[in-house]
């Protein structure tokens, strides 16, 4: 019997049209446009100006606050502006326009492909190391990496956790990494252990992916500690409290934090950037990225700068197909949906999602039923019916009790109702307005 | 005969027994209550709206009764009627408080502000606001889903299908502030209603640069600052690329009207200037598509702008 | 740009499930108890179940149009054909058509339109229907035909359901009357194939259970709520058979009689009047089953399931409010 979390879940079609399609490096863009705020946290202080030369590599912007990540050139050429650009929200953010010259990397980066599995560097060199690379969780969340290796005082971290879970649909960024960086992303986890001071860690791979679980456990014998732990399917396996949950059996309290559990959960991704940084002193400025859909021409993965417009990375897969009606960065269950294309790709972005008109209109809500598939499907084991009903109505204090600030907004709910009924948006909004009454609450004390 | 009277005595007993109870428990725990709250309570129109910023209708009686002064208290359901009998009750002089209304500041129709997304959530700007900026070039504007609607209690505010932008009917709005509330964007502001409902203000909330805005919306504010050269009384500021006219300050004189050049300066129920258009072109859409003619008819009946041929 | 990308939270796809799915799955696994009944009652079966679904659908598209003035109509969700079928399922075969109208209009109109349609109910549409007619219609609501009178229909013959014949052993003067009542109760296998006199839907358990199968398997219903109601049943009834034999049938036989199966299966999982929570379901189950053999047993109607699944219908908010599901991370907290 596989393992998986205990609460709901649900079972989306996998779609992995760009499974075993080896990464290609794409182009790098004619002009870059690298957004300051690409973590969660305060956006990045720019340290260069307009008219600097930068190569590949260069801190262009330093962290501002202790949840902040640096920011890295990832072309080399000249800082055009400093302005803000609209990004897949519509809103103009903040970001670094440099017009690329050539393409010279920092002397200090070192771009040869040989192993470097030794690691003689202290625990504190580590996370430096790890914190001015700009490394950021790479799952989609984009957690300062750093502040997670460095918990509170009170924990003590007993494993590393790594999700190489993939859950999502459609995207096989992580899938493709593990196929051809295994042996890289094994010394990035030893790394990771060496940082936050543990002996073991263990890899979560849905069994979706079986040449992965089988490459990856082969390859983890060759390391002290590693365990690769095949999990059945299930959506979102790859929720930190719900890997932790499938994998140690101890489930994060609500409110805490997950390392109350003894578990540093990394994405494999992440591990991998750390392995760069650490080994190859190469900070995160370039990313594997999905570009999929059922009409996309060649569904293909790319190893692709940060700062690249979505367009260019969708015309090398054959171009924004006809009756493109959704464009979603990331995947289809947590992605978000992009407004126009020419918005650049950041850290956080895994994967870019076309879908067409048909698939991307959402049916019609009906009224609910009462079904409970909502309750049942909900990993959290929150009412979304209840929920969604009392944000309609704008009753945010009983919400705070119905526990809305648990749900980790996978859309489990919305994708079970057979009433269509836009549950995950009006938690959303609860959500967003009972953090904000919690806050107030707080400021006030 | 005997049932009966069992019957009768056994409930009777019961009856004056309780009756006792609750004379003495009356008394015993009673509470003083100034008869001035209910009197005060009785005048208010019991709407529970809370746009005199009191927790309900009862709960601005209390404040009244117990304040000994009406500075600052304003029931704006009932206005200055109400407000004078509140004062009567309470022997106080009642403030002085200038009618208000609530005033959608953006003009982003679908014609003057082309869409360039679908949204395609459910239907609440709270919802849509959260997630981005709106289906058009402008993320200040008015997203459209009607979240001021659904909040009015007093049915004074309705979405114009065809312009896709909420409308205040004057007649019934009470300027509350329960639309301001509502409005993720802050687009509707409470003004002062002004004399024969005749009004300026700057029908924009457009932050942007002035190239940005204009591109996205053909009667954005590009904060070009004319009208506030113009302005002969000081009365309009600019900020962030947008002008506010401070309604305190304005005199009406309409000759910012005249100078903007995106027609983004609305103003209202004024007569023509020019009787030279013979159309009787009222309100705002309209207005704000062809500043030069913003020839506003006066209107008898303050009801919702409407395009009248 | 002309193509206008679509914008929405994610999200971005969706399970593929609805409401009518959902609707006519139930409608699928009525399709074995209604062919035994008609296997059965022949004639009358088809006539009320017709008439039964053809005025429930009628009274949602009228009372939707005219009354509630919805924009569109309800009718294609299946739900008011599964109102009719169930209401019908609840009727004896002999029952005019006048009756089975009026019973229709009382299940869509106030038990279901009045309340603003689907999902708004209270209480079981179909169920309300049955016994707003069990006690409007007493005689002919409870003078069953005999199985197998295939082309009869108000003419048929009536009598005595197993039920009956319980309740008459309950009631029996003495001892040698019991035993003769209880002794004229069809065996537990006759009952689960269909010997089970009495409404058209109650006739077999055994295709009913086909039904429960059917639901479990398309995961339109969980087993919650029609397990623990028989569960519950079977452990109630077994008590008191093993108190008292020779007064209290054998608790096979109460499961396999009336409207117990037909009301935890295809009744009681109802998705409107039941609990959300799976705590709840099991609570909502059990009471059903408890209420159901107390009624059986002591009540004064030889059958209570009917009665036992309104009740507790009208407890479902009150379940609903104080059975939370288990939430994540509570185990830990007790650790």
């Amino acid at each position: 019997m596989l393992k998986t979390f205990s609460i709901g879940g649900v079972h989306p079609h996998e779609n992995k049209l760009s499974a075993h399609q080896p990464i290609i490096t794409a182009e790098v863009p004619a002009k870059a446009v690298i957004l300051l705020g690409q973590h969660i946290g305060a956006p990045a202080k720019p340290i260069v100006a307009k008219g600097d030369v930068v190569k590949v590599g260069t801190k262009i912007a330093e962290p501002a606050g202790f949840v902040s990540a640096a920011i890295h050139s990832s072309v080399s050429g000249k800082v055009a502006k400093i302005d803000t650009i609209v990004d897949a929200s519509g809103y103009a953010k903040p970001a670094i326009f440099i017009d690329v010259e050539g393409d010279e990397w920092e002397e200090t980066i070192d771009r040869s492909t040989t192993l470097v599995k030794e690691c003689e560097l202290s625990t504190e060199e580590i996370v430096k190391k790890i914190a001015d690379a700009g490394i950021v969780g790479l799952g989609g969340a984009c957690f300062p990496t750093q502040v997670k290796l460095c918990p509170p005082p009170s924990f003590k971290a007993e494993c590393v956790i790594i999700n190489a879970v993939e859950c999502e649909p459609y995207l096989t960024a992580d899938h493709q990494l593990m196929l051809e960086h295994a042996e890289e992303i094994m010394v990035g986890v030893s790394i990771l252990m060496k940082a936050v001071k543990v002996n073991k860690a263990f890899i979560g791979i849905e069994n979706n992916k079986p040449d992965a679980i089988e490459l990856m456990t082969k390859v983890a014998s060759g390391y002290a500690g590693i365990e690769v732990v095949p999990l059945k399917v299930k959506y979102p396996q790859g929720g930190e409290k719900q890997l932790i949950d499938a994998i140690t059996k101890r489930q994060v309290a609500s409110g805490a934090l997950p390392i109350s559990t003894g578990a540093v959960v990394q994405n494999v991704g992440t591990a991998f950037a750390v392995y760069e940084a650490v080994q190859k002193n190469k900070p995160l400025f370039e990313r594997v990225i999905t570009v999929t859909g059922k009409s996309v021409a060649k569904p293909s993965n790319f190893l692709a700068r940060i700062g690249t417009p979505m367009k260019q990375l969708i015309d090398a897969c054959g171009g924004l197909p006809e009756d493109t009606g959704k464009v979603i960065g990331g995947g289809p269950m947590m992605g978000k949906a992009l407004v126009n294309i020419e918005v650049p790709t950041a850290k956080g972005s895994s994967g870019i999602l076309i879908m067409n008109r048909k698939e991307a209109k959402r049916g019609e809500a009906q009224t609910c039923i009462r079904c409970a598939k909502c309750v049942s499907a909900c990993p959290m084991g929150l009412e979304p019916y209840l929920l969604g009903a009392l944000s309609e109505n704008g009753d945010f204090e009983t919400m705070e009790k119905e526990r809305i600030m648990d749900c980790i907004e996978c859309g489990s709910c919305q994708f079970t109702c057979p009433a269509n009924r836009p549950l995950l948006d009006y938690c959303r909004l609860g959500k967003g307005k009972v953090g904000a009454m919690i806050r107030a609450r707080q400021a006030k004390k | 005969m005997n049932l009966i009277l069992i019957a009768v005595i056994s409930l009777g007993a019961i009856a004056l027994v309780l009756a006792a109870i609750l004379y003495v428990a009356s008394k015993k725990f009673a509470v003083y209550e100034d008869p001035r709250i209910a009197q005060v309570g009785e005048v208010l129109p019991q709407a529970n709206c809370g746009g005199c910023g009191y927790p309900g209708c009862s709960g601005f009686a209390d404040a009244c009764v117990k304040a000994g002064s009406l500075d600052g208290k304003f029931c704006p359901v009932g206005g200055q009627p109400v407000m004078a009998k509140i004062a009567d009750i309470l022997g106080l002089a009642a403030g002085e408080a200038e009618p208000m209304v609530a005033v959608v500041r953006c003009n982003g129709t679908c014609a003057n502000r082309p869409r360039t997304n679908q949204y395609d959530g459910a239907k609440s700007c709270a919802i849509a606001a959260s997630l981005y900026g709106g289906e058009t070039g402008c993320s200040y504007g008015c997203l459209g889903c009607g979240d001021c609607v659904a909040a009015c209690r007093f049915d004074a505010i309705h979405m114009n299908p065809e312009t896709g932008i909420p409308e205040v009917d004057e007649a019934k709005c009470t300027a509350c502030g329960a639309c301001v509330k509502a409005c993720p964007k802050a687009i509707i502001e409470i003004r002062p209603q002004g004399k024969k409902s005749r009004r300026v203000y700057v029908s924009c909330v457009n932050k942007d640069k002035g190239a940005v805005a204009r591109k996205a919306c053909t009667v954005s504010c590009i904060g070009c600052g004319k009208c506030v050269k113009t302005c002969p009384f000081e009365a309009i500021t600019l900020e962030n690329n947008l002008a506010y006219i401070d309604p305190a300050k304005c005199k009406s004189c309409r000759k910012c009207e005249e100078v903007c050049p995106q027609g983004t300066i609305v103003a209202l129920n004024f007569p023509p200037r020019k009787p030279k258009t013979e159309e009787a072109t009222a309100a705002a859409p309209k207005a704000a598509v062809a500043p030069k003619e913003t020839a506003a008819a006066p209107k008898e009946t303050a009801e919702a702008p409407k395009v009248t041929e | 740009m002309e193509n206008k990308l679509i914008v929405s939270l994610s999200p971005h796809v969706h399970g593929g499930d609805s409401v009518q799915k959902n609707m006519y799955g139930v409608l699928i696994a009525l399709i074995p108890a209604f062919l035994v009944s008609l296997y059965f009652f022949g004639l009358g079966a088809l006539i009320v179940t017709a008439t039964s679904v053809a005025a429930c659908l009628f009274f949602e598209w009228a009372i939707g149009k005219y009354l509630l003035k919805k924009p569109t109509t309800t009718i294609c969700d299946g739900s008011a054909i599964i109102t009719g079928v169930l209401l019908a399922f609840n009727l004896p075969s002999n029952l005019p058509i006048w009756i089975i109208i009026l019973g229709a209009l009382f299940a869509i109109g106030v038990g279901k339109m009045s309340f603003g349609g689907l999902g708004c109910n209270p209480f079981n549409p179909a169920l309300a229907g049955r016994v707003f007619l069990l006690l409007s219609f007493p005689v002919q609501m409870t003078s069953w035909p005999v199985v197998g009178q295939l082309t009869a229909y108000t003419d048929a013959t009536t009598g005595a359901t197993p039920l009956a014949l319980m309740k008459q052993a309950i009631h029996a003067a003495d001892k040698s009357a019991a035993m003769d009542a209880l002794n004229r109760i069809p065996d537990a296998l006759s009952l689960l194939i269909g010997q089970n006199g009495g409404c058209l839907g109650e006739v077999s358990a055994l295709a009913l259970l086909l039904g429960l199968v059917y639901m479990l398997w398309k995961k339109i219903i969980t087993w919650h709520i029609p397990v623990s109601i028989l569960a519950t049943v079977f452990i109630f009834a077994g008590i008191m058979h093993l108190a008292d034999p020779e007064k209290y049938v054998s608790p096979v036989l109460q499961l396999l009689s009336g409207g117990l199966m037909l009301g935890a299966v295809f009744m009681a999982t109802d998705y409107v009047t039941s609990p959300m929570s799976k705590k709840g379901m099991l609570i909502y189950g059990v009471c059903i089953g408890l209420l159901t053999v107390v009624i059986r047993l002591f009540g004064a109607y030889p059958e209570g399931m009917s009665f036992a699944i309104l009740i507790m219908n009208a407890f479902t908010p009150l379940i609903n409010t104080y059975c939370k599901p288990k939430r994540f991370g509570e185990v830990a907290k007790k650790k």
